[in-house]
């Protein structure tokens, strides 16, 4: 199915329409990478629906077939949660500011005939700040001192109540969208506030894990991660949580995003025997001036050192387009057709490398996706 | 509640064109509602006091600090639509921002349509059907612009940056060469041939005559000085001029019987920098634009003001060069009298102009890419120079550029947040 989507594309890109004659043709193509994803932040600013939706026609045009929909984060929590109203009732932007289990099931559909796939992150513990308006008791409270200060960080990994929640988010979660993975985040959690709650103490005590939080860290997210699994879904992780010696069953995918030496990081991760995505490289909210899609294009996401079947491991990659300074009204322009450069690279064969020629066909590619 | 609401301007009329010299004070006081005022000056602005809004009476009195505070559009290395540039005009008005710098034509196209000579875009547009603006549309921005006070200055930039002007007008470029065969390729325009000044004498009459503005901005910078050096009949005329090997003066002597014959068109001009730098004898009256960052630019102010000519600064607010993060910041915080001089040089800093260059610009992405961060400036050029704290700024801007969505502008966010009516939304 997703085959005919392609091939149709490729008959466009090849001017196929209207009263064109064409010889009778045999097209043969296959993707290189089975991965190919864009990432859409949606908590940093809510994106409409509309807005998503073009950007699935125009990852279907690029033959993207993953959207990583990074729906929830600090700043606001539009998902709307047949389970917990109250998340986005009171951690959304505002009551219009929100997906609704309609848009949601759009969104789905929508992408499904696309043939693209809906990987929704709910990223946990840290990047949760907005969860905490509408689930009283969820985050860890910071203390100044010997008195809660009025903030607070991670989700507190300490209590049961915690992990009931999850169950039941997760669970509905699970039926809400139907791929086979979920990303669970498990990015940038800071130690600091967990440092400062007497009971989180008290329980890295209990528990012998001395001051190394990141025990206490890799202790929530195994628990997640079997939540998680217990309703027969895969997880994608990003790499912090393999970093700090979770322990992750061997269908996990670790999503590597850290620019400094991610080549290193490949081969850890897949010397390890666990399946890998690339982001780092092709992190295109980082605009600069100039022709910046050459330093896209020009990444070889299997150039880390490992044995063949190391590199067989690595699945993908994915364009990530974080939301700080990005919503409907410079998504389009900021993501294409940079994007692209990313989408020729994992779908083309190792050896199409050539910058002019590539420079050649992504502006007809670019002057076709305006048609 | 304000049921009258009374604008007044200094000058009255709306017949004329604004020009440098403008008075753009205004003071308003809540007390009567006119209802004659022209449609044209029933801008979103007034129309929303208009509804169900309740206000004390008040009075404001405002004026800006710089009188030039201009924004430039590139239509060469990308066409613009008509309704781009309009646009870009009423968010223009919106920011207090009065002065169009249209940088129409340059090496990539040519789409202005000259009626004393149609070859020039015929031949040197992207695609001459579609891709030129006609006497007409040049008209219809012009006059677009005026009543929202706003001024025209078009640059047609010479020698330099003329490559397209190339198939339309044959024998005006430099031909390149190789040894001693034309290499086929061109370069700045021809300064050593009667025929070039003919040319450059019609064309500016034709310009003059279509743009109002006292001022034509005449460029004059990065002269490529290669190809002139690799021709023989120019190297002949050096030695004949007695120039030497400083291809600057041959460059100056180009500029200078440029600038006589648009001074004897009874026009002003402006100028880049370089023809300042390259020691071109100027008219008093010139304004010099300082765009470069190569000295620290408060050093060409400075040198620019000290040798008596106005200068307008565009150097730190190249909105095209785009970054990660919050750069609107580092426009706001420019100060433009910051350099070394007395205060009459800094009386002849006129105001500054956030420019937006087009190798990487057009209709798809102009708006968000303009939109808030050329705001910054716009309040630097019409605030007090007292006006700098950045949270404060980040707050108003943040707002305004919620304003602007309402409007219907495509502007970008500053940060992480939300708007009430978001783009492309309910």
């Amino acid at each position: 199915m997703e085959g005919l989507n392609f091939s149709l594309n490729t008959f466009s890109e090849n001017n196929v329409w209207k009263a064109f004659l064409i010889n009778e043709s045999e097209i043969y193509d296959f993707p290189r990478f089975a991965h190919r994803g864009i990432l859409l932040d949606t908590s940093r600013h809510y994106l409409p629906l509309k807005s998503i939706l073009t950007n699935l026609d125009a990852m279907a045009f690029n033959k993207f077939n993953v959207l990583h929909w990074h729906i929830v984060d600090d700043q606001s929590f539009p998902y709307q949660s047949v389970s917990f109203p109250e998340l986005s009732n009171k951690g959304a932007y505002s009551y219009n500011h929100v997906y609704t289990p309609t848009d949601v099931r759009l969104v789905i559909e929508y992408a499904r005939l696309r043939g693209i796939r809906v990987i929704p992150e709910f990223d946990t513990p840290g990047h949760t700040q907005s969860w905490g308006k509408g689930q009283k008791d969820l985050l860890t409270p910071c203390y100044s001192g010997e008195q809660p200060s009025g903030s607070f960080g991670p989700v507190n990994p300490i209590l049961n109540s915690t992990y009931d929640f999850m169950a039941t988010l997760f669970k509905e979660i699970s039926s809400v969208f139907p791929d086979a993975y979920i990303h669970l985040g498990g990015d940038e959690v800071s130690f600091n506030c967990w440092e400062s709650n007497p009971e989180v103490k008290d329980f890295m005590k209990k528990q012998g894990f001395g001051i190394d939080y990141a025990k206490l860290e890799s202790y929530y997210v195994q628990k997640i991660l079997d939540i998680v699994s217990s309703y027969n879904k895969g997880y994608v992780v990003w790499q912090e949580v393999f970093d700090n010696n979770a322990e992750l069953k061997p269908d996990t995918v670790v999503e590597v995003w850290m620019a400094n030496n991610y080549a290193h990081e490949l081969s850890r991760v897949t010397r390890a025997g666990y399946t890998a995505i690339l982001a780092a490289p092709w992190y295109l909210d980082y605009i600069s001036y100039g022709q910046d899609w050459t330093k896209y294009y020009r990444v070889e996401p299997l150039n880390f050192p490992g044995s063949e079947k190391q590199k067989r491991l690595l699945i993908g990659g994915e364009a990530c387009l974080w939301g700080e300074y990005v919503d409907a009204t410079n998504l389009t322009p900021r993501l294409w057709p940079r994007a692209s450069a990313v989408g020729e690279r994992l779908w083309s064969s190792k050896n199409v490398t050539n910058l002019q020629d590539a420079y050649r066909r992504l502006s007809n590619h670019r002057c076709r996706m305006l048609r | 509640s304000c049921t009258e609401l009374l604008i007044s301007v200094a000058t009255p009329g709306c017949n004329g064109f604004p020009n440098l010299e403008s008075k753009e004070n205004y003071d308003s006081d809540c007390l009567l509602l006119i209802s004659v005022l022209p449609a044209d000056l029933l801008t979103s602005s007034l129309s929303s006091l208009f509804m169900q809004y309740y206000i004390n009476e008040t009075e404001i009195v405002d004026f800006p600090r710089f009188p030039h505070r201009g924004l430039l559009l590139d239509t060469s290395r990308h066409y613009l639509p008509l309704k781009a540039i309009l646009e870009t005009l009423d968010v223009m008005a919106y920011n207090k921002l009065n002065v169009f710098h249209w940088h129409i034509v340059d090496d990539p196209s040519f789409p202005y349509e000259s009626f004393t000579f149609p070859e020039l875009s015929k031949q040197g547009a992207f695609s001459a059907m579609t891709h030129v603006y006609t006497a007409s549309d040049v008209q219809t921005v012009i006059e677009y612009a005026r009543l929202r006070g706003i001024r025209v200055i078009a640059e047609f930039d010479t020698p330099g940056h003329t490559l397209s002007w190339g198939p339309g007008a044959p024998g005006l470029l430099t031909p390149c060469y190789l040894g001693k065969d034309p290499s086929g390729t061109y370069g700045p325009i021809n300064p050593i041939f009667n025929s070039t000044y003919q040319f450059v004498t019609s064309l500016f009459q034709e310009i003059s005559s279509v743009f109002p503005d006292y001022f034509i901005h005449l460029g004059g910078d990065e002269v490529d000085f290669t190809c002139w050096k690799s021709n023989p009949d120019i190297l002949v005329f050096m030695k004949k001029m007695g120039f030497g090997e400083d291809y600057t003066k041959l460059e100056s002597y180009y500029i200078q019987r440029l600038l006589d014959i648009v001074s004897s068109l009874g026009k002003g001009y402006m100028v880049w920098q370089e023809v300042f730098d390259n020691g071109v004898k100027v008219r008093p009256d010139t304004i010099i634009h300082v765009w470069k960052n190569n000295l620290p630019y408060a050093e060409e102010m400075a040198n620019v003001t000290k040798a008596g000519y106005r200068a307008l600064l565009s150097a730190p607010w190249y909105l095209n060069r785009i970054s990660y993060g919050q750069d609107w910041m580092a426009a706001y915080q420019v100060e433009p009298l910051k350099f070394t001089g007395s205060t009459k040089q800094k009386d002849l800093v006129i105001g500054g102009e956030a420019c937006m260059w087009g190798e990487y610009v057009d209709v798809t992405n102009l708006t968000p890419r303009l939109w808030p961060r050329a705001g910054a400036v716009a309040e630097r050029l019409w605030s007090n120079a007292t006006v700098r704290n950045l949270q404060d700024a980040y707050v108003r801007l943040a707002d305004f550029r919620c304003e602007l969505l309402r409007r219907g502008v495509q502007a970008e966010p500053l940060f992480t947040g939300y708007c009430d009516h978001e783009f492309g939304g309910f």
